[in-house]
């Protein structure tokens, strides 16, 4: 099985590492042929507003839009929620918009709020889960399944086969959440 | 709950991967560094080039100038601090800078000691020329690394000659044994630790950029061929024609360095670069990169 990594900027290698642990063939995904044959694809943390701007430029936004809303399953980490929430509450612009969910960017602070900890999330029992200037959930659509909370705010959601977390189970080296995403994608 | 970790700390380092870092010395070429798709803005009094030119002492940006800069864009914001200045980087932390860049671009406040980085909840990215360099700061705790260069030249001829020395270096390491680390570490004035880290993985442990001297999408590309995960570039920017041409394509280059059409593409009508400085030219006690 054959999973996209978005590798315009980001921890790319990092979610590659742990689709390798976990069997699957990871494919970097920087040009709109690679997304050809692919049973999904991870959406990665880093900013959201560079890797759009740069998937907007390139060309590689519209493919891969039209390739999510046609039913690709994705997994999104961080600022990979942020690029596939409908709305962004606190930003002028939204980007795939294809989960019914409104996000806060960067609502867990600047980086010396940046945290380390364990959510309880539903069928994997407890992750570790960092979380870095991290977008939090405001809004759940009606489609949208909440996964784990962080207090009682929702952190990882699904809606069908698309998944996303606030946190960056992919810093962590438990493999759990991406083993979760794969089953999503066959 | 953990905050400012190691791990919190060197993670938010992989997050830059394969992006540019900018200096701005404004909220305005802020605004044009996010649009442009940078992944984080550096907040400056002056880019290296007019620090050059100015002389004199060099300190840490006004924080009236820092929360400008932090109120006008959404990305993370770093800001320099002198090498050694404890206090100028407690008032960094203070202020919520995202990281904090202990530069060579500054004039240096210790003459001993780098900052025990160990001691912040904040990350910090150092400068090296080579491995031995590029260990002790990592020793001292800093969560990125990034090539000295010769910062305010336009000239990339120094950030090349320091990733080839540290890739030189590091190839070196495998297949050695403890015995053979430890001389090497005594010659490279390298903690041994780190050099056995750096040996297992067979790279630095921290995310390493390239800087110093980068102005062309070229130059970002060349530096991304030779292993850099992501550039900062400080004056190569805003000290160019057409600041906001250049930005977005040097962000494009620096994700596509491998791919020459689009290079060719992005290059081709940025108008004049920076003005750049041949390194020769440069008295020996005003290289930065000794510090």
């Amino acid at each position: 099985m054959t999973i996209g990594v978005l590798a315009v900027q980001g921890d790319v290698r990092e979610h590659l590492r742990v689709l390798d642990r976990l069997g699957a063939t990871g494919r970097p995904v920087l040009r709109p042929e690679h997304l050809h044959g692919l049973a999904g694809i991870v959406l990665p943390g880093g900013e959201s507003t560079a890797m759009w701007r740069i998937m907007a430029r390139d060309g590689l936004a519209e493919p891969l839009g039209q390739a999510l809303r046609e039913g690709l399953p994705a997994f999104g980490t961080c600022a990979g929620m942020v690029l596939l929430a409908r709305e962004i509450t606190n930003w002028p612009e939204r980007f795939f918009g294809v989960i019914d969910i409104a996000v806060e960017r960067n609502a867990t602070g600047r980086q010396v709020d940046s945290f380390a900890t364990v959510v309880s999330a539903d069928g994997l029992g407890e992750v570790p889960a960092v979380f870095i200037r991290a977008p939090l959930v405001r809004r759940v659509g009606s489609g949208v399944e909440v996964l784990a909370r962080l207090g009682d705010q929702p952190v990882m959601v699904r809606q069908g086969s698309l998944l996303a977390s606030s946190f960056h189970p992919e810093l962590t080296g438990d493999v759990r959440v991406h083993e979760y995403f794969l089953a999503l994608c066959r | 709950m953990e905050k400012g970790t190691y791990r919190v700390k060197t993670g938010f380092a992989e997050m830059f991967k394969g992006g540019v870092i900018m200096d701005v010395t404004t909220a305005e070429q802020a605004r044009v560094a996010e649009e442009a798709g940078a992944v984080a803005v550096m907040a400056l009094e002056r880019v290296p080039a007019d620090i050059r030119a100015a002389g004199g002492v060099a300190r840490m940006a006004d924080p009236k100038k820092i929360k400008e800069i932090q109120a006008a864009v959404s990305i993370p914001v770093m800001a320099k601090v002198r090498i050694g200045h404890i206090a100028e980087a407690r008032i960094l932390e203070a202020l919520g800078v995202d990281f904090i860049d202990e530069s060579e671009v500054l004039t240096p406040a210790d003459p001993f000691h780098h900052i025990d980085k160990w001691q912040f909840k904040v990350p910090f990215v150092c400068g090296c020329r080579d491995l031995g360099e590029a260990a002790r700061r990592i020793s001292e705790g800093a969560a990125m690394i990034r090539t000295k260069g010769e910062a305010g030249t336009g000239n990339v001829v120094e950030a090349v000659r320091h990733m080839r020395i540290l890739n030189d270096q590091i190839r070196r390491l495998s297949g050695m044994s403890r015995a053979e680390l430890a001389t090497y570490g005594k010659e490279l004035g390298a903690p041994v630790e780190v050099l056995e880290l750096i040996q297992e993985q067979g790279r630095l442990p921290v995310v390493n950029f390239a800087a110093g001297g980068i102005a062309t999408p070229a130059d970002a590309a060349l530096m991304r061929l030779l292993g850099a995960d992501g550039v900062f570039v400080g004056s190569g920017i805003f000290k160019s024609e057409d600041p906001e041409k250049r930005a977005k394509a040097i962000v494009l280059a620096c994700t596509h360095y491998d791919d020459p059409q689009l290079l060719a593409e992005v290059s081709a009508g940025l108008g004049e670069a920076m003005p750049g400085l041949a390194i020769e030219e440069i008295p020996e006690r005003e290289l930065m990169q000794h510090r």
